[in-house]
């Protein structure tokens, strides 16, 4: 009896070493842990421990050692680098609000972010790229505790035609994207000027008339996801609640349109005779026959500003 | 042999005692929530001159300026009645609420709406998980930006709602005090939503709040304004007696 005893008393002091052991060893035990994060990029698994090294050498110069974007450049950087520990990320291919899939960071992380200071690292092997995206998701738990979102499928692209330009042109108008791009697209439209990202600093909107890329890719598909997931921690909304596939198609035609390369959108809109609407004007048929004899970049005058 | 019986009789004896002890919790239990819960009621003050609310030019988005042409809006940050009575005061209890009491998830769905430019309600309480729906009132479009803290367990998302766009359901997974709403294409326009566990009350144009069905007990009460703070009392509240409590907060 008296042994069985002293075994109870000799079990209950370990458990109790034990627990204050661990509560004393959490952090360790934690960051431990957090470089067990893992990223899965088609057949790739990426590992965080194995970023470490890249980490500190290319990213922590701006994304700082904590992911907290205050790298020792970061003071000198517009844009400023990402805080990885806040989760939030502007090119996604989830619906606002969620995180985005390990093969946006991964995609991301190979592009660069056109118009910022972050290149393209493609230079780096897929492997290496893979377990930094591991890496920039062990700064945030919310990766522990939270799936990415639904991934918002994009259907093939259609055929361009003129229809779909007309129509894309009229969604412009409706869902009011000229209230910050501009009824040109010249990132001048009344809002503009008082935007500002979720840290409060002021951000401009795209301007389609003298940028080519956009910052989370240069392609199609690209600018079809833009705008239905929008670009979190922007004022960029998401627009997929409202704005169906075949719509989304039409609206990418009619903002092909608008941008400084040569399109095959570009050449229909031309044939067309396509002119930005004036959302201000009170009435298509009160407006007078060019009586300005110099038109400005003023919204009331673009409908007689000649192309 | 006679040593082992007793140690059978203590674990019995333990047992027994563990059994009682746990019917007597969930008794208790039971007693502590009935549906006969009590109200809390008060009146909000404000001492002191309400700050000078700016004017909203909405002149960059005419349908909304016509809306207000003759009534013109003002920001909202303090709003004061004419009997010193303070406007979107949200009072909740921050401590003693028991389990069930404080995890209850209100069944109503509020409504947030765009309507002429600007947030109806400007300060809306919620629960945890509670839904509410987001609706645009206006010929024109919003985008709705709720910015929870960065980081925290809630997340900024942001969506375009083009006018006469269906509802947008969500609800806040976490308590937060406050959440700042935001439209980028509107920038004037600004309203906080409040996520609270338990029972809430909002303060009305003359500063009155009422919180419904708070089981008895001795509480700590919140009351929270958007920018003169929080602040807090104790209230105990008894088997179906309404309580009272008043705040008064002063004027920066």
């Amino acid at each position: 009896m008296r042994t069985q005893h002293l075994n109870f008393i000799a079990c209950a002091v370990a458990v109790l070493a034990v627990c204050s052991l661990s509560s004393a060893q959490v952090t360790k035990y934690q960051e431990d842990e957090n470089l067990g994060m893992e990223a899965h990029v088609g057949k790739l698994t990426g590992h965080a421990k194995d970023a470490a090294t890249n980490y500190r050498r290319y990213c922590a110069g701006c994304h700082g050692d904590l992911g907290d974007g205050e790298g020792e450049n970061a003071v000198w950087l517009d844009p400023k680098p990402r805080n990885f520990t806040l989760a939030t990320f502007k090119c996604r291919s989830t619906p606002s609000g969620s995180l985005p899939t390990d093969e946006d960071l991964y995609n991301t992380v190979g592009r660069g972010l056109e118009s910022s200071n972050m290149p393209s690292w493609n230079p780096l092997s897929d492997q290496a790229r893979a377990d930094l995206v591991a890496y920039v998701k062990h700064f945030s738990d919310r990766w522990k505790t939270e799936k990415s979102g639904a991934v918002i499928e994009i259907p093939p692209e259609p055929a361009v035609n003129a229809e779909r330009i007309k129509a894309g042109q009229a969604l412009f108008q409706k869902l009011e994207c000229w209230k910050c791009h501009g009824v040109e697209g010249r990132a001048n439209g009344p809002s503009a000027d008082t935007l500002t990202d979720d840290q409060n600093r002021p951000i401009k909107p795209f301007n389609f008339h003298d940028q080519t890329k956009f910052k989370c890719g240069a392609e199609d598909r690209d600018l079809y996801r833009i705008f239905m997931t929008g670009l979190d921690g922007t004022p960029m909304p998401s627009f997929s609640d409202n704005v169906k596939p075949d719509e989304a198609w039409d609206l990418v035609f009619y903002l092909r349109t608008l941008q400084p390369m040569h399109t095959q959108e570009k050449e229909i809109a031309k044939q067309l005779g396509l002119k930005p609407i004036n959302p201000n004007a009170p009435a298509p048929a009160a407006a007078p026959a060019a009586p300005n004899a110099a038109p400005t970049t003023q919204p009331q005058s673009n409908e007689n500003k000649p192309q | 042999m006679k040593k082992q019986a007793w140690y059978r009789g203590l674990a019995i004896f333990s047992a027994a005692l563990t059994l009682i002890f746990v019917f007597v919790m969930s008794q208790r239990e039971v007693k502590a929530a009935p549906a006969s819960g009590a109200g809390i009621t008060g009146t909000i003050k404000l001492e002191g001159t309400a700050p000078h609310q700016r004017p909203i030019d909405m002149s960059k988005e005419p349908a909304c300026a016509a809306v207000h042409k003759a009534n013109p809006v003002t920001t909202e940050n303090v709003v004061a009645g004419s009997g010193g009575g303070l406007k979107n005061v949200v009072v909740y209890i921050s401590e003693g609420l028991s389990g069930s009491a404080e995890n209850e998830v209100a069944s109503s769905k509020p409504i947030w709406d765009q309507k002429g430019c600007q947030y109806i309600p400007h300060v809306m309480g919620l629960n945890p998980n509670q839904h509410f729906e987001v609706t645009n009132s206006d010929p024109t479009s919003h985008n709705i930006h709720p910015m929870p803290k960065p980081g925290g367990p809630n997340h900024e998302w942001n969506k375009s709602q083009p006018s006469g766009a269906p509802p947008i359901d969500n609800t806040w997974q976490a308590p937060e005090v406050a959440i700042h709403v935001k439209c980028n294409i509107h920038p004037w326009m600004s309203g906080y939503m409040v996520v609270v566990k338990g029972p809430y009350g909002v303060s009305d144009d003359s500063g009155s709040f009422k919180i419904e069905n708070v089981p008895p007990g001795s509480y700590t009460l919140t009351a929270w304004q958007e920018t003169l703070g929080t602040q807090t009392q104790k209230i105990t509240v008894a088997a179906g007696k309404p309580a009272t409590a008043d705040f008064t907060f002063k004027a920066k």
